[in-house]
Protein backbone atom coordinates (compact mmCIF):
# COMPACT_ATOMS: atom_id res chain seq x y z
CA UNK A 1 0.00 0.00 0.00
CA UNK A 2 2.64 2.32 0.81
CA UNK A 3 3.85 1.99 -2.68
CA UNK A 4 0.33 2.91 -4.12
CA UNK A 5 -0.16 5.78 -1.80
CA UNK A 6 3.28 7.54 -2.44
CA UNK A 7 2.07 7.00 -6.24
CA UNK A 8 -1.40 8.68 -5.65
CA UNK A 9 0.85 11.31 -4.09
CA UNK A 10 3.14 11.88 -7.14
CA UNK A 11 0.34 11.83 -9.04
CA UNK A 12 -1.72 14.79 -6.93
CA UNK A 13 1.30 16.85 -7.75
CA UNK A 14 1.66 16.53 -11.32
CA UNK A 15 -1.98 17.37 -11.21
CA UNK A 16 -1.33 20.29 -9.47
CA UNK A 17 0.79 21.40 -12.01
CA UNK A 18 -1.05 21.13 -14.76
CA UNK A 19 -2.20 24.59 -15.79
CA UNK A 20 -5.89 25.61 -14.09
CA UNK A 21 -7.99 25.31 -17.06
CA UNK A 22 -6.92 21.26 -18.09
CA UNK A 23 -7.58 20.86 -13.96
CA UNK A 24 -11.14 22.25 -13.87
CA UNK A 25 -12.05 20.48 -17.43
CA UNK A 26 -10.34 16.89 -16.17
CA UNK A 27 -12.34 17.60 -13.11
CA UNK A 28 -15.61 17.84 -14.67
CA UNK A 29 -15.26 15.17 -16.92
CA UNK A 30 -13.89 12.93 -14.17
CA UNK A 31 -17.02 13.87 -12.23
CA UNK A 32 -19.03 13.29 -14.99
CA UNK A 33 -17.51 10.02 -15.41
CA UNK A 34 -18.39 8.75 -12.00
CA UNK A 35 -21.57 10.20 -11.75
CA UNK A 36 -22.14 8.04 -15.09
CA UNK A 37 -20.51 4.68 -14.16
CA UNK A 38 -23.19 5.55 -10.94
CA UNK A 39 -25.88 5.86 -12.99
CA UNK A 40 -25.06 2.91 -14.80
CA UNK A 41 -24.60 0.29 -11.98
CA UNK A 42 -27.48 1.64 -9.77
CA UNK A 43 -29.31 0.72 -12.78
CA UNK A 44 -27.64 -2.75 -13.39
CA UNK A 45 -29.15 -3.12 -9.46
CA UNK A 46 -32.20 -1.55 -10.38
CA UNK A 47 -33.00 -4.51 -12.84
CA UNK A 48 -31.60 -7.34 -10.98
CA UNK A 49 -34.27 -6.16 -8.07
CA UNK A 50 -37.02 -6.19 -10.30
CA UNK A 51 -35.98 -9.62 -11.34
CA UNK A 52 -35.81 -10.68 -7.43
CA UNK A 53 -39.15 -8.67 -6.37
CA UNK A 54 -41.08 -9.92 -8.87
CA UNK A 55 -40.17 -13.06 -8.49
CA UNK A 56 -41.01 -13.18 -4.82
CA UNK A 57 -44.25 -11.08 -5.21
CA UNK A 58 -45.37 -14.05 -7.09
CA UNK A 59 -43.68 -16.81 -5.50
CA UNK A 60 -40.95 -18.03 -7.77
CA UNK A 61 -37.51 -18.32 -6.94
CA UNK A 62 -36.31 -16.41 -10.15
CA UNK A 63 -32.81 -16.25 -11.77
CA UNK A 64 -30.82 -18.60 -9.48
CA UNK A 65 -28.24 -20.44 -11.50
CA UNK A 66 -25.75 -17.75 -13.15
CA UNK A 67 -22.59 -17.53 -10.77
CA UNK A 68 -18.52 -17.51 -11.13
CA UNK A 69 -15.98 -19.49 -9.90
CA UNK A 70 -14.38 -17.07 -8.08
CA UNK A 71 -14.61 -18.49 -4.28
CA UNK A 72 -15.60 -15.02 -2.04
CA UNK A 73 -18.49 -14.35 -4.69
CA UNK A 74 -19.43 -17.82 -5.61
CA UNK A 75 -21.27 -17.83 -1.89
CA UNK A 76 -23.90 -15.02 -2.64
CA UNK A 77 -25.26 -17.33 -4.80
CA UNK A 78 -29.16 -16.52 -5.97
CA UNK A 79 -27.97 -15.88 -9.68
CA UNK A 80 -26.53 -12.54 -8.49
CA UNK A 81 -24.32 -12.27 -12.08
CA UNK A 82 -27.59 -13.01 -14.35
CA UNK A 83 -27.35 -9.00 -15.12
CA UNK A 84 -24.02 -9.20 -16.20
CA UNK A 85 -24.48 -12.51 -17.99
CA UNK A 86 -27.68 -10.24 -19.65
CA UNK A 87 -25.09 -7.47 -20.53
CA UNK A 88 -22.59 -9.67 -22.15
CA UNK A 89 -25.00 -11.48 -24.20
CA UNK A 90 -26.66 -7.70 -25.03
CA UNK A 91 -23.40 -6.62 -26.32
CA UNK A 92 -22.59 -9.61 -28.79
CA UNK A 93 -26.36 -9.65 -30.45
CA UNK A 94 -26.60 -8.35 -33.41
CA UNK A 95 -27.92 -5.34 -33.93
CA UNK A 96 -30.49 -5.35 -36.62
CA UNK A 97 -32.13 -2.31 -38.46
CA UNK A 98 -35.03 -2.74 -40.64
CA UNK A 99 -34.09 -1.86 -44.04
CA UNK A 100 -37.08 0.25 -44.50
CA UNK A 101 -36.04 2.44 -41.59
CA UNK A 102 -34.57 6.08 -41.27
CA UNK A 103 -31.36 4.87 -40.45
CA UNK A 104 -29.89 7.93 -38.77
CA UNK A 105 -32.83 8.88 -36.75
CA UNK A 106 -32.75 5.58 -35.51
CA UNK A 107 -29.48 5.66 -34.52
CA UNK A 108 -29.40 8.98 -33.14
CA UNK A 109 -32.70 8.25 -30.55
CA UNK A 110 -30.91 6.15 -27.72
CA UNK A 111 -27.98 8.99 -27.71
CA UNK A 112 -31.17 11.20 -26.83
CA UNK A 113 -32.60 9.22 -24.41
CA UNK A 114 -29.85 8.75 -22.52
CA UNK A 115 -27.61 11.40 -22.71
CA UNK A 116 -31.12 13.60 -21.39
CA UNK A 117 -31.21 10.94 -18.37
CA UNK A 118 -27.82 11.35 -17.19
CA UNK A 119 -27.89 15.05 -17.97
CA UNK A 120 -30.40 14.99 -14.99
CA UNK A 121 -28.32 13.16 -12.68
CA UNK A 122 -25.91 16.31 -13.13
CA UNK A 123 -27.62 18.62 -9.96
CA UNK A 124 -28.49 15.71 -7.80
CA UNK A 125 -26.94 16.13 -4.23
CA UNK A 126 -25.66 13.21 -2.14
CA UNK A 127 -24.12 14.42 0.41
CA UNK A 128 -23.17 18.30 1.90
CA UNK A 129 -21.49 19.47 -1.33
CA UNK A 130 -21.67 16.02 -3.18
CA UNK A 131 -23.21 17.49 -6.29
CA UNK A 132 -21.47 17.55 -10.06
CA UNK A 133 -23.70 21.14 -10.96
CA UNK A 134 -24.99 23.29 -7.99
CA UNK A 135 -27.10 25.05 -10.33
CA UNK A 136 -29.59 27.67 -8.80
CA UNK A 137 -32.10 26.74 -10.88
CA UNK A 138 -31.68 22.95 -9.93
CA UNK A 139 -35.48 21.81 -10.13
CA UNK A 140 -36.49 23.90 -12.88
CA UNK A 141 -33.73 22.71 -14.82
CA UNK A 142 -34.42 18.92 -13.72
CA UNK A 143 -37.90 19.48 -15.58
CA UNK A 144 -36.75 20.89 -18.77
CA UNK A 145 -33.77 18.31 -19.49
CA UNK A 146 -36.31 15.43 -18.68
CA UNK A 147 -38.72 16.90 -20.88
CA UNK A 148 -36.30 15.56 -23.47
CA UNK A 149 -36.39 12.01 -23.38
CA UNK A 150 -39.19 12.43 -25.08
CA UNK A 151 -37.99 13.87 -28.37
CA UNK A 152 -35.65 10.43 -28.28
CA UNK A 153 -39.00 8.58 -28.20
CA UNK A 154 -40.80 9.65 -30.74
CA UNK A 155 -37.36 10.28 -32.83
CA UNK A 156 -37.31 5.99 -32.00
CA UNK A 157 -40.79 5.53 -32.86
CA UNK A 158 -41.10 7.57 -36.44
CA UNK A 159 -37.50 6.09 -37.62
CA UNK A 160 -38.53 2.48 -37.13
CA UNK A 161 -40.73 2.98 -40.08
CA UNK A 162 -43.04 0.32 -37.71
CA UNK A 163 -46.90 0.61 -36.52
CA UNK A 164 -46.50 -0.30 -33.68
CA UNK A 165 -43.09 1.71 -32.99
CA UNK A 166 -45.70 4.90 -34.38
CA UNK A 167 -48.53 4.04 -31.91
CA UNK A 168 -45.94 3.69 -29.16
CA UNK A 169 -44.29 6.62 -29.75
CA UNK A 170 -47.47 8.68 -29.92
CA UNK A 171 -49.13 7.30 -26.65
CA UNK A 172 -45.62 7.74 -24.96
CA UNK A 173 -45.64 11.46 -26.10
CA UNK A 174 -49.56 12.05 -25.06
CA UNK A 175 -48.69 10.48 -22.10
CA UNK A 176 -45.43 12.51 -20.76
CA UNK A 177 -46.94 15.87 -21.85
CA UNK A 178 -50.09 15.47 -19.88
CA UNK A 179 -48.39 14.05 -16.56
CA UNK A 180 -45.95 17.11 -17.09
CA UNK A 181 -48.60 19.28 -15.59
CA UNK A 182 -49.62 18.10 -12.49
CA UNK A 183 -45.90 16.77 -12.08
CA UNK A 184 -44.50 20.67 -12.32
CA UNK A 185 -47.63 21.63 -9.87
CA UNK A 186 -46.93 19.45 -7.37
CA UNK A 187 -43.25 21.11 -7.51
CA UNK A 188 -44.10 24.48 -6.85
CA UNK A 189 -45.83 23.01 -3.81
CA UNK A 190 -41.96 22.40 -2.46
CA UNK A 191 -40.77 25.60 -4.16
CA UNK A 192 -43.32 28.03 -2.15
CA UNK A 193 -42.30 26.23 1.38
CA UNK A 194 -38.22 26.36 0.66
CA UNK A 195 -38.42 29.62 -1.55
CA UNK A 196 -35.52 28.04 -3.41
CA UNK A 197 -35.31 26.14 -6.67
CA UNK A 198 -31.37 24.99 -5.55
CA UNK A 199 -31.93 21.07 -4.16
CA UNK A 200 -29.23 21.67 -1.79
CA UNK A 201 -31.03 24.68 -0.11
CA UNK A 202 -34.52 22.30 -0.36
CA UNK A 203 -32.52 19.24 1.44
CA UNK A 204 -30.74 21.80 4.02
CA UNK A 205 -34.58 23.31 4.98
CA UNK A 206 -35.32 19.75 6.16
CA UNK A 207 -32.40 18.96 8.21
CA UNK A 208 -32.94 17.58 11.87
CA UNK A 209 -34.73 14.35 11.50
CA UNK A 210 -38.56 12.66 9.87
CA UNK A 211 -40.78 15.07 11.46
CA UNK A 212 -38.58 18.05 9.42
CA UNK A 213 -39.25 16.47 6.18
CA UNK A 214 -41.30 18.50 3.90
CA UNK A 215 -43.67 15.61 3.32
CA UNK A 216 -45.11 16.73 6.82
CA UNK A 217 -45.40 20.77 6.07
CA UNK A 218 -48.42 22.35 5.97
CA UNK A 219 -50.40 18.83 6.16
CA UNK A 220 -52.53 17.99 3.89
CA UNK A 221 -51.26 19.94 1.49
CA UNK A 222 -47.95 18.34 1.17
CA UNK A 223 -48.67 14.76 1.52
CA UNK A 224 -51.13 15.37 -1.25
CA UNK A 225 -48.80 16.91 -3.10
CA UNK A 226 -46.51 14.16 -2.87
CA UNK A 227 -49.00 11.62 -4.30
CA UNK A 228 -49.70 13.70 -6.93
CA UNK A 229 -46.13 13.93 -8.01
CA UNK A 230 -45.18 10.25 -7.09
CA UNK A 231 -48.43 8.72 -9.35
CA UNK A 232 -47.18 11.60 -11.98
CA UNK A 233 -43.83 10.70 -12.07
CA UNK A 234 -44.76 7.05 -12.51
CA UNK A 235 -46.49 8.28 -15.44
CA UNK A 236 -43.26 10.12 -16.70
CA UNK A 237 -41.31 6.88 -16.40
CA UNK A 238 -44.07 4.64 -18.28
CA UNK A 239 -43.87 2.58 -16.08
CA UNK A 240 -47.15 0.09 -14.47
CA UNK A 241 -49.72 0.74 -14.14
CA UNK A 242 -49.11 3.59 -16.87
CA UNK A 243 -47.12 1.60 -18.94
CA UNK A 244 -49.52 1.74 -22.38
CA UNK A 245 -46.27 2.82 -24.60
CA UNK A 246 -44.82 -0.77 -23.80
CA UNK A 247 -47.85 -2.26 -23.65
CA UNK A 248 -46.83 -5.54 -24.78
CA UNK A 249 -50.40 -7.33 -24.96
CA UNK A 250 -51.48 -4.49 -27.20
CA UNK A 251 -48.75 -2.78 -29.29
CA UNK A 252 -45.98 -5.70 -28.74
CA UNK A 253 -42.56 -3.35 -27.28
CA UNK A 254 -44.05 0.37 -28.20
CA UNK A 255 -41.29 2.61 -29.44
CA UNK A 256 -38.32 -0.05 -29.28
CA UNK A 257 -40.03 -2.62 -31.39
CA UNK A 258 -37.43 -2.52 -33.99
CA UNK A 259 -34.59 -2.33 -31.82
CA UNK A 260 -31.95 -4.80 -30.33
CA UNK A 261 -28.87 -5.65 -28.97
CA UNK A 262 -26.98 -2.37 -27.67
CA UNK A 263 -29.23 0.04 -28.66
CA UNK A 264 -31.86 -1.47 -27.14
CA UNK A 265 -30.13 -1.95 -23.86
CA UNK A 266 -29.69 1.69 -24.19
CA UNK A 267 -33.49 2.41 -23.29
CA UNK A 268 -33.46 -0.42 -21.04
CA UNK A 269 -30.39 1.47 -19.09
CA UNK A 270 -31.98 4.93 -19.07
CA UNK A 271 -35.48 3.42 -18.16
CA UNK A 272 -33.50 2.24 -14.88
CA UNK A 273 -31.56 4.94 -14.63
CA UNK A 274 -34.69 7.28 -14.41
CA UNK A 275 -36.38 5.14 -11.80
CA UNK A 276 -33.33 6.04 -9.88
CA UNK A 277 -33.21 9.88 -10.86
CA UNK A 278 -36.87 9.74 -9.74
CA UNK A 279 -36.23 8.28 -6.73
CA UNK A 280 -33.45 10.70 -5.70
CA UNK A 281 -35.96 13.46 -6.76
CA UNK A 282 -38.79 11.94 -4.60
CA UNK A 283 -36.05 11.05 -1.89
CA UNK A 284 -34.43 15.12 -1.76
CA UNK A 285 -37.94 17.39 -2.12
CA UNK A 286 -40.08 15.21 0.40
CA UNK A 287 -38.16 12.64 2.56
CA UNK A 288 -35.46 14.85 3.48
CA UNK A 289 -32.53 14.17 0.82
CA UNK A 290 -29.08 13.14 2.28
CA UNK A 291 -30.14 13.78 5.99
CA UNK A 292 -30.88 11.31 8.48
CA UNK A 293 -34.03 10.42 9.60
CA UNK A 294 -32.79 10.49 13.26
CA UNK A 295 -31.72 14.26 13.56
CA UNK A 296 -27.56 14.34 14.26
CA UNK A 297 -27.70 10.12 14.59
CA UNK A 298 -25.25 8.53 12.07
CA UNK A 299 -25.83 11.80 9.66
CA UNK A 300 -21.80 12.50 9.32
CA UNK A 301 -19.20 10.96 6.73
CA UNK A 302 -20.23 8.56 4.54
CA UNK A 303 -23.90 8.40 5.71
CA UNK A 304 -25.59 10.91 3.42
CA UNK A 305 -24.69 9.01 0.76
CA UNK A 306 -26.09 6.28 2.54
CA UNK A 307 -29.00 7.86 3.15
CA UNK A 308 -30.49 9.27 -0.25
CA UNK A 309 -29.58 6.04 -1.69
CA UNK A 310 -31.59 4.24 0.64
CA UNK A 311 -34.79 6.26 -0.08
CA UNK A 312 -33.99 6.25 -3.46
CA UNK A 313 -34.31 2.32 -3.48
CA UNK A 314 -37.16 2.27 -1.34
CA UNK A 315 -39.25 4.86 -3.73
CA UNK A 316 -37.66 2.49 -6.64
CA UNK A 317 -39.09 -0.53 -4.62
CA UNK A 318 -42.70 0.71 -4.04
CA UNK A 319 -42.91 1.75 -8.03
CA UNK A 320 -41.65 -2.12 -8.79
CA UNK A 321 -44.26 -3.21 -6.25
CA UNK A 322 -47.00 -1.27 -7.67
CA UNK A 323 -45.90 -2.44 -11.30
CA UNK A 324 -46.71 -6.44 -10.13
CA UNK A 325 -49.80 -5.42 -7.98
CA UNK A 326 -51.75 -3.04 -10.35
CA UNK A 327 -53.26 -3.74 -13.75
CA UNK A 328 -52.27 -1.95 -16.60
CA UNK A 329 -55.37 1.02 -17.19
CA UNK A 330 -56.30 1.48 -20.77
CA UNK A 331 -55.18 5.45 -22.83
CA UNK A 332 -58.54 7.12 -22.05
CA UNK A 333 -58.34 6.23 -18.37
CA UNK A 334 -54.60 7.25 -18.19
CA UNK A 335 -55.43 10.30 -20.06
CA UNK A 336 -58.69 10.66 -17.70
CA UNK A 337 -56.42 10.45 -14.91
CA UNK A 338 -53.74 13.23 -15.66
CA UNK A 339 -56.41 16.31 -16.48
CA UNK A 340 -59.37 15.24 -14.25
CA UNK A 341 -57.97 13.84 -11.34
CA UNK A 342 -54.08 14.90 -10.68
CA UNK A 343 -53.93 18.55 -12.46
CA UNK A 344 -57.20 19.67 -9.78
CA UNK A 345 -55.61 17.73 -7.19
CA UNK A 346 -52.44 19.31 -8.45
CA UNK A 347 -54.22 22.81 -8.22
CA UNK A 348 -55.58 22.23 -4.53
CA UNK A 349 -52.18 21.24 -2.91
CA UNK A 350 -50.72 24.50 -4.70
CA UNK A 351 -53.50 26.90 -3.68
CA UNK A 352 -53.70 25.17 -0.27
CA UNK A 353 -50.71 25.42 0.87
CA UNK A 354 -50.32 28.80 -0.56
CA UNK A 355 -53.18 29.82 1.81
CA UNK A 356 -51.83 28.54 4.26
CA UNK A 357 -48.68 30.07 4.28
CA UNK A 358 -50.07 33.45 3.91
CA UNK A 359 -52.02 33.08 7.15
CA UNK B 1 -22.71 30.04 -12.08
CA UNK B 2 -21.48 29.41 -16.02
CA UNK B 3 -18.95 26.84 -14.60
CA UNK B 4 -22.38 24.79 -13.51
CA UNK B 5 -23.56 24.56 -16.70
CA UNK B 6 -20.18 23.77 -18.13
CA UNK B 7 -20.48 20.79 -15.73
CA UNK B 8 -24.53 20.16 -16.88
CA UNK B 9 -22.72 20.24 -20.40
CA UNK B 10 -20.17 17.67 -19.71
CA UNK B 11 -23.13 15.29 -18.29
CA UNK B 12 -24.59 15.66 -21.34
CA UNK B 13 -21.53 14.89 -23.68
CA UNK B 14 -20.38 12.47 -21.71
CA UNK B 15 -23.94 10.71 -21.66
CA UNK B 16 -23.68 10.50 -25.23
CA UNK B 17 -19.94 9.09 -25.64
CA UNK B 18 -21.30 6.36 -22.99
CA UNK B 19 -23.91 5.48 -25.54
CA UNK B 20 -21.60 5.35 -28.30
CA UNK B 21 -18.42 3.41 -27.01
CA UNK B 22 -21.40 1.10 -26.09
CA UNK B 23 -22.25 0.79 -29.78
CA UNK B 24 -19.02 0.64 -30.95
CA UNK B 25 -17.85 -1.73 -28.83
CA UNK B 26 -20.88 -4.12 -29.77
CA UNK B 27 -20.21 -3.29 -33.31
CA UNK B 28 -17.29 -4.62 -33.32
CA UNK B 29 -18.06 -7.67 -31.15
CA UNK B 30 -20.88 -8.80 -32.55
CA UNK B 31 -21.72 -11.38 -35.34
CA UNK B 32 -23.17 -9.84 -38.49
CA UNK B 33 -25.04 -12.26 -40.68
CA UNK B 34 -28.12 -9.78 -42.58
CA UNK B 35 -31.15 -10.84 -44.32
CA UNK B 36 -33.81 -9.79 -46.33
CA UNK B 37 -36.39 -11.66 -44.20
CA UNK B 38 -34.69 -10.54 -40.87
CA UNK B 39 -34.35 -6.97 -41.49
CA UNK B 40 -37.93 -6.37 -43.04
CA UNK B 41 -40.53 -4.18 -40.11
CA UNK B 42 -41.94 -6.19 -37.76
CA UNK B 43 -45.38 -7.10 -38.38
CA UNK B 44 -46.64 -10.28 -36.26
CA UNK B 45 -44.82 -12.49 -39.07
CA UNK B 46 -46.97 -11.25 -41.55
CA UNK B 47 -45.37 -9.07 -44.85
CA UNK B 48 -45.67 -5.54 -43.79
CA UNK B 49 -48.35 -3.99 -45.01
CA UNK B 50 -47.91 -0.83 -46.65
CA UNK B 51 -45.97 2.58 -45.11
CA UNK B 52 -46.52 3.96 -41.88
CA UNK B 53 -44.94 7.24 -42.73
CA UNK B 54 -48.46 8.31 -43.00
CA UNK B 55 -51.14 11.25 -41.44
CA UNK B 56 -52.30 9.41 -38.40
CA UNK B 57 -55.27 10.88 -35.73
CA UNK B 58 -52.86 11.89 -33.10
CA UNK B 59 -56.33 12.58 -31.16
CA UNK B 60 -53.83 14.77 -29.45
CA UNK B 61 -54.26 18.68 -30.80
CA UNK B 62 -56.51 20.32 -28.65
CA UNK B 63 -54.75 18.59 -25.33
CA UNK B 64 -51.50 19.61 -26.76
CA UNK B 65 -52.51 23.52 -26.99
CA UNK B 66 -54.03 22.94 -22.95
CA UNK B 67 -50.69 21.77 -22.41
CA UNK B 68 -48.76 24.58 -23.82
CA UNK B 69 -51.08 26.83 -22.17
CA UNK B 70 -50.54 25.22 -18.77
CA UNK B 71 -46.98 25.10 -19.59
CA UNK B 72 -46.28 28.70 -19.89
CA UNK B 73 -48.30 29.59 -16.88
CA UNK B 74 -46.14 27.04 -14.93
CA UNK B 75 -43.21 28.99 -16.51
CA UNK B 76 -44.47 32.02 -14.71
CA UNK B 77 -45.64 30.42 -11.17
CA UNK B 78 -41.91 29.26 -10.91
CA UNK B 79 -40.11 32.59 -10.17
CA UNK B 80 -43.49 33.90 -8.38
CA UNK B 81 -43.00 30.89 -6.14
CA UNK B 82 -39.41 31.05 -5.76
CA UNK B 83 -39.88 34.69 -3.84
CA UNK B 84 -43.90 34.90 -2.74
CA UNK B 85 -43.51 34.72 1.07
CA UNK B 86 -41.18 37.91 0.78
CA UNK B 87 -43.68 39.49 -2.21
CA UNK B 88 -46.45 39.21 0.80
CA UNK B 89 -50.55 39.07 0.21
CA UNK B 90 -50.78 41.06 -2.40
CA UNK B 91 -48.77 39.57 -5.39
CA UNK B 92 -50.35 35.73 -3.64
CA UNK B 93 -53.85 37.26 -4.46
CA UNK B 94 -52.71 38.62 -7.94
CA UNK B 95 -51.49 35.43 -8.70
CA UNK B 96 -54.30 33.45 -7.54
CA UNK B 97 -56.58 35.51 -10.04
CA UNK B 98 -54.15 34.51 -12.63
CA UNK B 99 -54.60 30.69 -11.67
CA UNK B 100 -58.59 31.27 -11.34
CA UNK B 101 -58.30 32.51 -15.20
CA UNK B 102 -56.70 29.16 -16.41
CA UNK B 103 -58.67 26.90 -14.09
CA UNK B 104 -61.84 28.13 -15.51
CA UNK B 105 -60.11 27.33 -18.81
CA UNK B 106 -59.78 24.08 -17.71
CA UNK B 107 -63.49 23.78 -16.76
CA UNK B 108 -64.35 25.23 -20.02
CA UNK B 109 -62.18 22.03 -22.43
CA UNK B 110 -63.61 19.74 -19.63
CA UNK B 111 -67.17 20.66 -19.75
CA UNK B 112 -66.79 20.90 -23.73
CA UNK B 113 -65.24 17.15 -24.12
CA UNK B 114 -61.75 17.92 -25.56
CA UNK B 115 -60.27 16.15 -22.46
CA UNK B 116 -62.15 12.72 -23.75
CA UNK B 117 -59.67 10.16 -25.98
CA UNK B 118 -62.16 8.41 -26.96
CA UNK B 119 -63.72 10.71 -29.71
CA UNK B 120 -65.80 8.35 -31.76
CA UNK B 121 -69.87 9.51 -32.23
CA UNK B 122 -70.33 6.67 -34.71
CA UNK B 123 -73.46 4.19 -33.76
CA UNK B 124 -72.58 0.65 -34.14
CA UNK B 125 -73.18 -1.07 -37.35
CA UNK B 126 -76.42 -3.47 -37.16
CA UNK B 127 -74.68 -5.49 -38.98
CA UNK B 128 -71.88 -6.56 -37.06
CA UNK B 129 -74.66 -6.80 -34.17
CA UNK B 130 -74.76 -10.34 -32.75
CA UNK B 131 -77.93 -12.32 -34.58
CA UNK B 132 -81.22 -13.25 -33.12
CA UNK B 133 -80.10 -16.81 -32.65
CA UNK B 134 -76.98 -16.12 -31.56
CA UNK B 135 -78.80 -14.25 -29.00
CA UNK B 136 -81.29 -16.58 -27.65
CA UNK B 137 -77.94 -19.58 -27.49
CA UNK B 138 -76.39 -16.64 -25.06
CA UNK B 139 -79.55 -16.76 -22.65
CA UNK B 140 -79.91 -20.12 -22.83
CA UNK B 141 -76.40 -21.10 -21.76
CA UNK B 142 -76.38 -18.02 -18.76
CA UNK B 143 -79.69 -19.70 -17.78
Amino acid sequence: MPVLNANLTLQAAQFANLPETLQTILFMVLGAAIFAGAAAVLALVGVYLERKISAHMQDRVGPMEVNTEIPVLKNIGHGWAQTLADALKLLIKEDIVPAEADKKLHLMAPFIVFAATLAGFSVLPFGPGLVASDLNVGLFYIIAISSFVVIGIILAGWSSNNKWSLLGAMRSAAQIVSFEIPASLALLVVIMAVGSLNLGDIVAAQAGGIHKWLIWWYPPFNILAFFVFFVASLAELNRAPFDMPEAESEIVAGFHTEYSGMKWAMFFLAEYANMFLVGVIIATLFLGGWTSPFGDFLNSGPFPVFWVTLKAFIVIFVQIWLRWTLPRVRVDQLMYTSWKVLTPFAFVAMVGAGIWMML
Amino acid sequence: MLFNFANVLTFIVFGAVFVGINITLSRILQARNPHPVKLSTYECGELPEGDSWIQFNIRFYVIALIFLIFEVEIVFLFPWATVFKELGLFAFVEMMIFVFILLVGLAYVWVKGDLEWDKSTAVPDPALAPSAARQELTEAIAS
